[in-house]
Parts: structure tokens; C-alpha cells; sequence
């Protein structure tokens, strides 16, 4: 059982919590891979809402299925049906969609700390699939166990998190669980990308990836979010390859065991290159596959097991 | 009408009083002030156990009438000014229309002498529209009676339009007061820049942008000779600069918030309390302790509240889209109170220096004492009466205080503006 009742920072995670994460996404990802009936009743009966408050492909999907393949009756809200387009308060909103008796609710924000506010309006389970700049826990544990498949531990690793840091939740969650776990992290970027305390992750600091890709486990490649460019932090994209790019000269110089991730949707050609994105130390694909069974292992411990019942 | 205030402790540094006596009012002044009163026919307040001081200011509020009437008017916002404790408020000119005509200065004064429960003394424009383009008309307010001149909410940007109206008010005996901020540095900052900022996940509105313009303000002080007041300071920077300008000699004064005095970012958790939002924001809590030192050692000449009252819609949201500020009027004496004086760490005749005799000579109003002949704009403190902050305790229109919750020991029992008694042993009057 873990030890928050919603899922919606990493800092709030122990350890343990982790790792029965990662343990039960295992026998997941085992029912994930098989040739006939990829689904189990744990939660047959059980009303999970995908409120999506801002455009989401890939999480949204990994979220679905994760919920049909535990026969969860699922709902979907947001973007153009939603009544927030309308003006509607998110408090009036929640409370609207808990009259209606859900179990849960996996929300994904444009502002941080929405997931907070949900838990405030319903007495239903909160997953952050996503708030603002400020986290994505279920971004974090499916890269978590992409990497623990890899190396078959976590503790000691060292892992690169590059790019635009500023702007992402995806650092904001998986650099705090990765320290939970004992890696070390550094956090790559330039000057105008890097967070505003990066001690409070307790990480490494640099502009220079050059200086630290020989070292590294896991270089793992941020998206640079074009579409909050605005303030210009860096002057063109092809400067930013030039200088943060990952190209095939600098995976050459990469250790042999390391891998390289990226959260999606990638720019190719921007923070990575084509070849490299597809190359055989790139575990893109498998971060994508460990999303459905990390999701469905995070329901079911907050939803089903042995947390049944004591939320009715 | 006439009362004797009798036996209370009377705290007047302008008059070197801080002994026990007893106070005639008579009509709208003080008619006498000695050992011991008795007049026929006086209603007697029992004042034994309580300090009576000149009337508390606070000349920064914002009662956001006319135009947002659903967050605050002019009555409401008197009933909360007299619970708290003041007989005259300062109130900010971002209303809608703004208040940067004659017309719309006259329009508050006459709409507070209806209310009859505090002095309302508005604040002009400086720029027409709070637009920073274009002045203000500054003197047809000063005809009106405009006490002071702000675009309180955002800087004036253009260097050079501050300057001119600097230059301009300079004529007038009248203070402009600056919300210092430069915005594109605080861009999209909802919170302090750094940890709070990374933790939170949310743009910060960093330090610098604050001092940058105090600095930049007070060369432009130098160069106008126009008294330049800084509004809610927050930063140990900020408020070293302003020392630096006082000890030259410039008019530099400033003025600081409850809020920036005891709350810090710290303050601020993962469950995005809205209230806590403000401009500036939270500061650091090395910030907050030499807030709290500027206080004591004259630095910061004032405690203002920036009563900034909004309606419960529009801080029940998430955090990067709710308003900035809280109300401030009624916790403002009852935290000072609490944390400054009953603690040791201030001097009674210090809190009314701040709360009472140096914002009412910053916005050029006649001063109080408590001596014979003077207005009788009185407070009357109970240090021992006990309030709990809660809703209900809030008798403005608005809840959005960010003290909701503490329990604080001394508030006002007693206010008298123009010798009428508006708050009765704790009660507005109605």
C-alpha cells in the first residue's frame, strides 16, 4: 500500500513507494505483452475521469488504455467539450463531475497546483497527469522503470536531464524521484533554460553537455516546448543543436551501456537527431510501453488492492 | 455630544505623552486632557487597562469603488477600516473608471461622509487611465482633495514619464507613491524567484525587479526634489537603498505590509492557499526579519495593509490565475499587536509613529495630538481583548485574508472620528 492516498507530486513518494510501483507495473507489462486478452477485472466497476484541461496525445492515450485494460469505466472531459472553456470554475466543475460518484480523477493542468485543488473538491483519488510547469509523477515512474529495466537497479546511475528545465514538469518530477532513488542527477541546460534553485533537487548543475555525456547512464533528452518560446531564451534551433543537440558524434562518445530517453514528442533534428532517436541505445519506444503498465499499477494501488473499500 | 475617555494609558510622542489620563471630547475636538475629568453630562468610555492613541492611518487600501462593487465599497470598506482600528485610509486609485479626475476624488470623500464611519482620503492618478502615458490631472485632484499620487499595480515603466510625473506633483506638497516593479522582469513571476518558484513550479517575479526601480525612482527624487514614498517594500535590498537615500538627506520615505513583515515564501505549501498571493510577492524569510528590523530602526516609516479585497471566485482557482493580494484592515493593528509590542520588540510610542503620526504627515493631513484643541481622531486599544481571525470576524465585504485562522491577542475597542463614536467597544456603529 502506498503511503500518499493521490498521486500527484514525487516529492511525496518514499522510496518504497517507488519501488512497489515499479514491482507491480512488472506483472502489468507482463499482461501487456500478451498475444490474446490484455485485460483483468481489478477495478471492473470502478468510474476513473479523464479531465484533460489542455490538448494531451500521448499521456491521454497510455491513460485510456491503462484504464480499459483494468476494467475501469472511464469517462473523458476537456479541451473544446469542456465546460472550463465555458468559464465555469474549477471548483464548480469538480464538484459537478463528483455528483455524479467517480472513484477518480487524472487530471492534467495547464496550472500548477490543479491536482491540489482537486483533491479539495472531491472526496475521489487524484492522479497529476501533468499541472503547469510544476510536475508529471507519471512521466517520472515510467521513466523510472524503463531505466530499472535497463540497469536492473537505480541507486548509484548517473543521469543527464537536458534541456528546456525552466518550463518542465518532467524535470520537476523525475529529478526529485531519481534522487529518491539514489542516482545522481545533472541537470543540463542553458543559463536561460536552467530551473531558478536547482539545489532544492539536490542536483548538478552545468551549460555544457560535452563536459559530462562520457560519464553518464542515461542521457535523458527534454523536448524543447517551441510553443513557449516566447522571450526568446535561446536564439534559433540550430544553435540549440549545435550546442545541446544530441548528435551521433556525441552518442559515439557515450559509455556502452548508457541509454538515451525522451518524454515525446521529440524534435528531431532540434534536441536530438534523427539517426540518434532511433538508434539501438534509444529506449523512446519502451518509456512509451512502460507508460500503460506504470499507469495501470498506479490505479490499481491507489484504486484496487488492498486500498479497496477503505475510501467508500 | 461629549465624552471622557477615562483612565486609559495615553501614547502621544508629539506631545511626550505616554502616561495614564483622562481625555474630554467635545464636539469634533479635544476639548481637554488631564489627570482627572469630570464633566456633567459627558459620556464616560471606561478606558482603565487601555491605550488611547491618536487615530491609526493607513494609506494604502484599495475599496474598489466604483467599478468592482462586489469585491468592496466605499461603506464596506469603512465598516472594516473602523474594525480595525483607523480613522483615516488612503485609498488607491485603480477603480474603474480610474480615479484620475477631480470628479472622481470628490465622488469618494462625499461618498465616505455619507458613510460617516472613517476619513476616506483618495489617492490620485498620476497617469491618465493608469496607462503610464499621459498625466494625470493632477492638480484638478488636488483641488478635490486627492491626498497623494500612486499607479499603485503596476510601475509607471517609462523612466522618462516617472520623471515627468515627479517633476509635475513636485508643485503640489503632495507625495507620489510607487509601486515599484519593473515588468519585464517580473513577466509572468506569481511567486518569489527560487526555491519557492522551482518547488511550486511557477514563473518568479525576482528581488531585483523591485530594487531596480526603487533605485531608478530614487534618482529620479534627486532630480525632481519631488518626496518620493515606495510602497509595500519587500526586499533587504530595497529597503538599503532607501536608507542610503534617507541618510543623504533625499525625501525618500516607504512604507511596508503586515504580510511582508510576518509571512514569508515558506509560507507558501503544496496546497496553493490563494491567498497568500501577492504583489510583490512573499519575500524570503531574511527578507521578512529585516523588514521587522527597518521598522524599529526608523527606516520604514509606515505599516500600510494593501487591502486588497476580491471576491471568493477569484481566489478559490488555481494559483497562476487567481488576484494578487489580501485584505489587510482589521488583523493589521491586532498583528502588530501581537508581534511587535506585546513581545518587547516595539515601543507604544513607536507603533503610533508608524500607524498614526507618519502616515497622516505623509499625506499632508493636519496632524493629531492629543491635546486640547486638536481634531478628536482617537483610537482606543484593548492590548488584552483576544481575536480570532475567522470569516465571520471580517466584517468587509471580502474573506481573502491570508491570516485566516491565528488567534492574536489586543485589537481596538474604541474609534472616534470627529469626536463621533464609530466604533463602540468592539461594534461598528451603525
Amino acid at each position: 500500500m502506498l503511503s500518499v492516498r493521490h498521486l500527484i507530486d514525487t516529492t511525496s513518494l518514499t522510496a518504497d513507494d517507488i519501488t512497489q510501483i515499479l514491482d507491480t507495473a512488472r506483472s502489468f507489462a507482463e499482461i501487456n505483452g500478451r498475444k490474446g486478452i490484455k485485460k483483468v477485472p481489478a477495478l471492473r466497476g470502478r468510474t476513473i475521469v479523464n479531465l484533460f484541461l489542455e490538448p494531451s496525445t500521448r499521456t491521454r492515450s497510455s491513460f485510456e488504455l491503462a484504464e480499459k485494460r483494468l476494467s475501469a469505466d472511464t469517462l473523458n472531459m476537456g479541451g473544446s467539450t469542456s465546460s472550463v472553456v465555458k468559464g465555469e470554475s474549477l471548483a464548480d466543475t469538480i464538484q459537478t463531475i463528483d455528483a455524479m460518484n467517480v472513484d477518480m480523477f487524472v487530471v492534467r493542468a495547464r496550472f500548477a497546483g490543479t491536482p491540489q485543488k482537486v483533491t479539495e473538491n472531491t472526496d475521489a483519488i487524484v492522479i497529476n497527469a501533468g499541472d503547469g510547469k510544476h510536475q508529471h509523477p507519471t512521466q517520472a515512474m515510467l521513466d523510472l522503470y524503463t531505466i530499472r529495466e535497463h540497469f536492473g537497479h537505480l541507486d548509484g546511475l548517473k543521469v543527464a536531464i537536458v534541456g528546456d528545465l525552466a518550463h518542465s514538469r518532467v524535470c520537476g518530477s523525475l529529478a526529485p524521484a531519481l534522487k529518491t532513488m539514489g542516482a545522481d542527477v545533472t541537470l543540463v541546460a542553458p543559463p536561460t533554460f536552467q530551473v531558478g534553485d536547482a539545489s532544492w533537487y539536490g542536483c548538478n548543475q552545468t551549460n555544457h553537455l560535452d563536459d559530462v555525456i562520457e560519464d553518464m547512464d542515461v542521457v535523458y533528452m527534454l523536448r524543447v516546448q517551441l510553443e513557449r518560446m516566447e522571450g526568446a531564451a535561446i536564439p534559433s534551433r540550430r544553435e540549440y543543436n549545435r550546442l545541446y543537440g544530441l548528435s551521433l558524434e556525441r552518442e559515439a562518445r557515450m559509455k556502452p551501456e548508457a541509454i538515451i530517453c525522451h518524454p515525446g514528442p521529440m524534435n528531431r533534428g532540434m534536441e536530438i537527431d534523427a539517426e540518434v532517436a532511433d538508434c539501438a541505445r534509444s529506449r523512446i519506444l519502451d518509456q512509451v510501453t512502460a507508460g500503460v503498465a506504470t499507469r495501470m499499477a498506479e490505479m490499481y494501488l491507489l484504486l484496487g488492492g488492498e486500498n479497496n473499500g477503505i475510501h467508500n | 455630544m461629549a465624552y471622557i475617555i477615562k483612565g486609559a494609558h495615553v501614547v502621544d510622542p508629539q506631545v511626550g505623552l505616554d502616561e495614564v489620563r483622562d481625555v474630554l471630547v467635545s464636539g469634533d475636538k479635544i476639548a481637554e486632557v488631564s489627570e482627572t475629568i469630570d464633566t456633567p453630562g459627558a459620556e464616560v468610555v471606561n478606558g482603565a487597562g487601555k491605550y488611547l492613541v491618536p487615530g491609526l492611518v493607513d494609506m494604502h487600501v484599495h475599496f474598489r469603488d466604483p467599478g468592482f462593487e462586489y469585491k468592496e465599497t466605499i461603506a464596506t470598506g469603512s465598516r472594516a477600516a473602523v474594525h480595525g482600528g483607523f480613522t483615516d485610509v488612503a485609498t488607491m486609485p485603480n477603480t474603474d473608471p480610474v480615479t484620475d479626475t477631480g470628479a472622481e476624488v470628490r465622488y469618494q470623500i462625499d461618498t465616505a461622509q455619507r458613510v460617516g464611519l472613517v476619513h476616506v482620503r483618495p489617492m490620485g492618478a498620476l497617469t491618465r487611465d493608469e496607462k503610464g502615458e499621459s498625466l494625470a490631472e493632477i492638480g484638478d485632484m488636488v483641488m478635490e482633495g486627492a491626498a497623494a499620487f500612486s499607479d499603485d499595480g503596476h510601475g509607471v515603466q517609462s523612466a522618462g514619464m516617472m520623471k515627468t510625473c515627479m517633476a509635475y506633483v513636485s508643485q503640489f506638497d503632495r507625495v507620489v507613491c510607487a509601486h515599484c516593479e519593473v515588468e519585464s522582469l517580473s513577466g509572468k513571476g506569481v511567486v518569489n524567484s527560487g526555491r519557492t518558484a522551482t518547488r511550486l513550479g511557477m514563473f518568479g517575479w525576482p528581488p531585483f525587479a523591485e530594487e531596480l526601480e526603487i533605485y531608478r525612482d530614487i534618482e529620479l527624487s534627486r532630480s525632481t526634489k519631488c518626496h518620493l514614498h515606495i510602497c509595500h517594500i519587500s526586499t533587504a535590498k530595497g529597503l538599503d537603498l532607501v536608507r542610503a537615500a534617507k541618510a543623504e538627506g533625499l525625501p525618500v520615505t516607504c512604507e511596508v505590509t503586515p504580510h511582508h513583515l510576518f509571512l514569508c515564501e515558506d509560507d507558501i505549501t503544496d496546497t496553493y492557499n490563494t491567498n497568500l498571493k501577492m504583489n510583490p510577492p512573499l519575500r524570503s524569510a531574511a527578507d521578512a526579519a529585516a523588514m521587522r528590523e527597518g521598522l524599529l530602526d526608523g527606516s520604514i516609516d509606515c505599516v500600510v495593509t494593501d487591502h486588497a479585497p476580491h471576491a471568493a471566485h477569484e481566489k478559490d482557482c488555481e494559483w497562476e490565475i487567481a488576484y494578487f493580494g489580501c485584505v489587510g484592515l482589521e488583523t493589521s493593528l491586532p498583528l502588530m499587536l501581537a508581534n511587535m509590542v506585546a513581545p518587547g520588540k516595539m515601543s507604544w510610542s513607536r507603533l503610533v509613529e508608524v500607524m498614526a503620526i507618519n502616515p497622516r504627515r505623509l499625506l499632508r493631513l493636519a496632524p493629531v495630538r492629543i491635546e486640547a484643541g486638536s481634531g478628536a481622531d482617537l483610537t482606543l486599544i484593548d492590548p488584552e481583548r483576544v481575536v480570532h481571525i475567522t470569516p465571520d470576524y471580517l466584517v468587509g465585504k471580502s474573506k481573502n485574508s491570508a491570516f485566516l485562522g491565528l488567534t492574536l491577542k489586543g485589537c481596538a475597542s474604541d474609534v472616534f472620528v470627529d469626536g463621533r463614536r464609530t466604533l463602540i467597544d468592539g461594534e461598528v456603529a451603525s
